[in-house]
């Protein structure tokens, strides 16, 4: 085997060191009925250009010449090349995570400018090392907001991505602690403020909102905050699309925010890995799930830095811990780093108003066709958009399809209110072509090669 | 410092660096969008409140700058790629370049998860063909490959535990974890909603089936086990473990996290495992990444597959793949879209490496260089249990201790000579210990300098004490100040005024 850097006088020579007969007898610690006693079922080995084809005739069964307007937590963005460069030194790419400092100093000073970028970009005091995904950082999130709250009860609004919201079912229902969820507004797609005062109280941990939210709205937060606030419960607002942080203002008002982060130059990757994280007002840090890299000196006094505020985690707190988390997302946040160090303070304004400005134009387009309508007019957006047609969804995107071109997501699989509701997304690596395409299929014309 | 005996190292060069907020200056840029193709957009007028006034305060740097940043910001790591990384537990092993090239393949790196599945098919026969290699080399029934960790496939693993007991009639109250367990372990059950009872080891750091024997009752979900053990063992009793808890009810949750001893050797599903969690950064070769992403897998037996967290992967009669929501007795979603699939397509990767000769032989390997290195450190370092080892090897520092040098110096002073620490301190029911892990890839040439290493040190620990409880002295940074850094946290940088 390739990999294995031994040949056969060498392991002949290992055994009769440690005084074994065989490999076997190394083994033998193993009951004789519990070991096996044939070769696995697995294919023969490859390789390594075999490896290479099949992955290529995999991915070639995945379409890859398709326009595709799908966003709804997952995004599209412009890579910048400078990131596969740099995360696949493998002095980052085969390092474990940073517990000797004196050897990792590397991997730690980069989580700690990643730390401080997210903490900027969400307005919020700091920020963790990384979590999961979204969906689990949101889950975390709340139980971070009932620690910190000492109430159990959270209420959601029902425009947080849905698959979150089922995850935070998976995470919760355990624990006896129903939540509550919260509608919308028909005209705007904003949550009901109305309906979120009367679902608020004293026993409320925490609201949990998403902005943009999962309809591609921007949610009124100071509003928000101001109704969870008064009852005492703390306010989480979940980011799914982090670019919009260039151009949108930051939830300030919030608690702790949650966000995905894939958005920063991190591949679709048919959903993962993304790189969660989780920022919060400073007062809740010892609350905090998962991985902190702190600043400090060492004997000359030279600035360094370490993993730090280890005693909320499950290596030192076991049953007691804040999370069970260990590995969490280290690469795929040192892919958002640079990303953002690319882009840079200017560049995450222009990226973003980029995004702004192909979704706006997309939106205008594909709803000016006949029998297409924009729903959720009333309240700002960001690059995502909720297209009603006269057609059904199914056979919208059949025709779509046939068109190669991928459009919105059905939103009636978790809203059946919503009738031939699609949710569109257009990145900046949209172009206007594709936009005036999608555009002539929705008013049933033939689209030119 | 130093009089090295090894050859392994020289000091070298490195350059300092700042933090890229500290480089910055107004102007920099190191992106190019390109031509807006339709009409540019007043942003403070399309969003009014909620537009953004203020800009983050992200760094302004050029792109050479970022390069130099990172590159530089790299050659203060230790990491596989420079030598061995023996951190029990862990399993450091080669990372292979090819993972990489074909995680990054056009048509799977580019998949969005929302798309059909009609235009997935290549992502879903990728994970099909890993969810069958991983079923066989566990011995188990079905599987999910969606926790993104393995500490996220203990929580799934458990609530699997939890749904069946509860399909039973009562779900049952306490997990049991050995005192040897990853700490992870006892904090999954209690997310789960478990009190956890810990079982205390016997003499050789194995379960002690009288113990486990008083302690699993009707209100026993299950108990977490990790075999072969934290110290390398393999617990000899496990159909005797198994049957105690399935006498009562009870379920046997394997961690996996020792997978390496295993593979192509013997398969939890042949000795009673009901559920278990694999690390594919670890058994299957994906890269740790400075500390993920990872993925972990859970495989079940039948029983339990009812139970799996949806969707769950189907194959129609025409032989297209698609997920399956239809799963009432589902525990549900445990993350949004389907794993960690970038990590997936790796592992395998990995497994058509290898194949199945390859499997076995990387196994064998494994537990061929822990013995190797025990054989060669016995005499100096304690061995605290005698059971044989399997691909790791667990010392404690009671020789050393009584000259005032900890495990944890002695540690550090490995990296003086160029190789990094083994795990320390861990597991607890050693005192002292020193969990050393080589795993397969490391040559002879490589082990034998790590054996002189450590030999050199034991001498140091006997002569020159102060040398080893200092150290490391061939660093950027000496030992850092980690009191300081949690009584007052800085967790940002901040401009200074």
């Amino acid at each position: 085997m390739r990999y294995l850097p031994k040949s056969p006088a060498e392991r002949e020579k290992m055994l009769a060191e440690i005084g074994v007969a065989s490999i076997d007898e190394l083994f033998s610690v193993i009951p004789a009925e519990h070991r096996l006693r044939r070769e696995l079922d697995v294919p023969r080995a490859y390789a390594e250009s075999e490896i290479i084809d099949y992955f290529k005739a995999a991915g070639a069964k995945n379409a890859t010449d398709y326009t595709s307007f799908l966003g709804a937590g997952a995004y599209r963005h412009y890579r910048p090349v400078v990131i596969d460069a740099l995360v696949q030194r493998g002095e980052f790419l085969t390092s474990y995570t940073p517990y000797q400092a004196e050897i990792t100093q590397g991997t730690l000073q980069a989580i700690f400018e990643f730390q401080t970028m997210i903490a900027e970009l969400t307005g919020m005091d700091l920020a963790n090392a990384s979590m999961y995904d979204g969906s689990t950082g949101a889950a975390e999130a709340l139980r971070m907001a009932m620690r910190v709250t000492g109430r159990e009860q959270p209420v959601i609004a029902a425009s947080v991505h849905p698959e979150y919201r089922e995850v935070i079912h998976t995470y919760d229902r355990h624990q006896e602690l129903p939540a509550t969820v919260v509608g919308y507004d028909r005209e705007t797609g904003r949550i009901d403020l109305a309906a979120l005062e009367a679902a608020v109280s004293e026993k409320t941990a925490a609201v949990l909102v998403q902005s943009p939210n999962f309809f591609g709205v921007i949610e009124d937060i100071p509003a928000i905050a101001a109704i969870a606030h008064a009852k005492g419960a703390l306010l989480v607002v979940s980011i799914t699309e982090a670019i919009s942080l260039g151009v949108v203002r930051p939830p300030v008002e919030a608690d702790i925010v949650s966000m995905e982060a894939q958005s920063f130059g991190v591949a679709l990757s048919y959903g993962g890995p993304g790189c969660g994280v989780i920022a919060a007002k400073e007062k809740y840090v010892r609350q905090m799930p998962g991985r902190l890299v702190g600043q400090t000196v060492d004997g000359n006094g030279n600035r360094g830095f370490v993993l730090t505020l280890s005693t909320r985690e499950q290596h030192i707190r076991r049953e007691k811990a804040t999370s069970n988390i260990c590995s969490n997302q280290a690469l795929v946040a040192l892919m958002a780093t640079i990303f953002l160090a690319v882009y840079g303070k200017e560049g995450i304004r222009e990226l973003a108003e980029h995004n702004l400005a192909k979704a706006d134009y997309a939106a205008k387009t594909l709803s000016s066709q006949s029998g297409a309508k924009l729903l959720f007019n009333g309240a700002p957006r960001f690059n995502e958009f909720v297209l009603q047609t006269d057609e059904s969804a199914a056979a919208l995107s059949e025709r779509l399809l046939e068109n190669k071109i991928v459009g919105g997501v059905d939103l009636g699989r978790w809203y059946p209110e919503l009738k031939n509701a699609t949710l569109w997304c257009a990145t900046e690596v949209i172009t206007r072509e594709q936009i005036d395409a999608a555009a002539k299929v929705i008013a049933k014309q033939p689209v030119e090669a | 410092m130093t009089n090295l005996s090894n050859k392994r190292i020289r000091p070298h060069q490195t350059q300092n660096e700042a933090l890229l907020f500290e480089i910055s200056s107004p102007g920099k840029y190191a992106y190019k969008l390109p031509a807006l193709d339709v009409p540019a957009v007043d942003a403070a007028a399309l969003l009014g409140q909620t537009h953004r006034k203020v800009s983050a305060e992200l760094p302004e740097v050029s792109e050479i700058e970022v390069v130099r940043h990172f590159t530089r910001l790299s050659t203060w790591n230790y990491a596989i790629d420079l030598g061995m990384y023996p951190l029990g537990s862990c399993t450091m092993k080669y990372n292979p370049r090819v993972n990489e090239v074909v995680a990054r393949t056009e048509g799977l790196a580019e998949a969005h998860p929302h798309r059909p599945d009609s235009l997935a098919q290549g992502s879903l026969e990728v994970i099909d063909l890993l969810q069958r290699c991983l079923t066989e080399i566990t011995g188990m029934d079905a599987i999910t490959l969606q926790p993104a960790a393995g500490a996220h496939g203990e929580f799934t693993g458990i609530l699997l535990v939890r749904a069946w007991h509860e399909s039973q009639g009562n779900a049952r109250k306490k997990i049991l974890t050995p005192d040897s367990a990853h700490g992870t372990n006892p904090a999954s059950a209690a997310i789960c909603g478990y009190a956890v009872e810990t079982l205390k080891s016997n003499a050789e750091g194995g379960v002690d089936l009288e113990a486990l024997e008083r302690q699993v009752d009707g209100e026993t979900a299950a108990l977490m086990l990790t075999n072969p053990s934290t110290i390398g063992v393999f617990e000899s009793q496990i159909a005797r473990i198994a049957e105690i808890l399935h006498a009562k009810g009870a379920l046997l949750y394997m961690d996996g996290a020792n997978m390496n001893a295993l593979v192509g050797k013997a398969r939890p599903g042949d000795f009673g495992v009901d559920v278990m969690h694999l690390n594919l950064h670890k058994t299957f070769s994906t890269p740790h990444g400075g500390g993920g992403p990872g993925a972990g897998p859970v495989a079940c037996k039948a029983f339990l597959e009812p139970f799996l967290p949806l969707p769950v992967l189907v194959q129609d009669k025409s032989g297209t793949k698609h997920w399956n929501y239809d799963r009432p007795k589902s525990v549900g979603r445990v993350r949004a879209f389907y794993g960690n699939v970038g990590v997936l397509i790796r592992a395998l990767a990995y497994i058509l490496a290898n194949g199945p000769e390859g499997l076995r032989q990387t196994t064998e390997d494994a537990v061929l260089n822990a013995n190797y290195i025990r054989r060669k450190l016995e005499d100096l370092y304690e061995l605290p249990y005698q059971t044989g080892s399997m691909h790791e090897v667990v010392f404690s520092d009671k020789r050393q201790a009584a000259k005032g040098v900890k495990t944890g110096d002695i540690a550090k002073r490995l990296i003086d000579y160029g190789f990094h620490p083994y795990t320390v301190s861990f597991p607890m029911i050693v005192h002292g210990a020193l969990m050393i892990e080589p795993t397969e890839s490391e040559s002879l040439e490589e082990l034998d300098q790590f054996i002189a290493a450590m030999r050199a040190i034991a001498q140091e620990v006997e002569e020159t004490p102060e040398l080893v409880k200092t150290a490391p002295h061939s660093t950027r940074i000496s030992r850092l100040d980690e009191v300081q850094a949690a009584r007052k946290p800085i967790l940002r940088w901040k401009q200074t005024a």
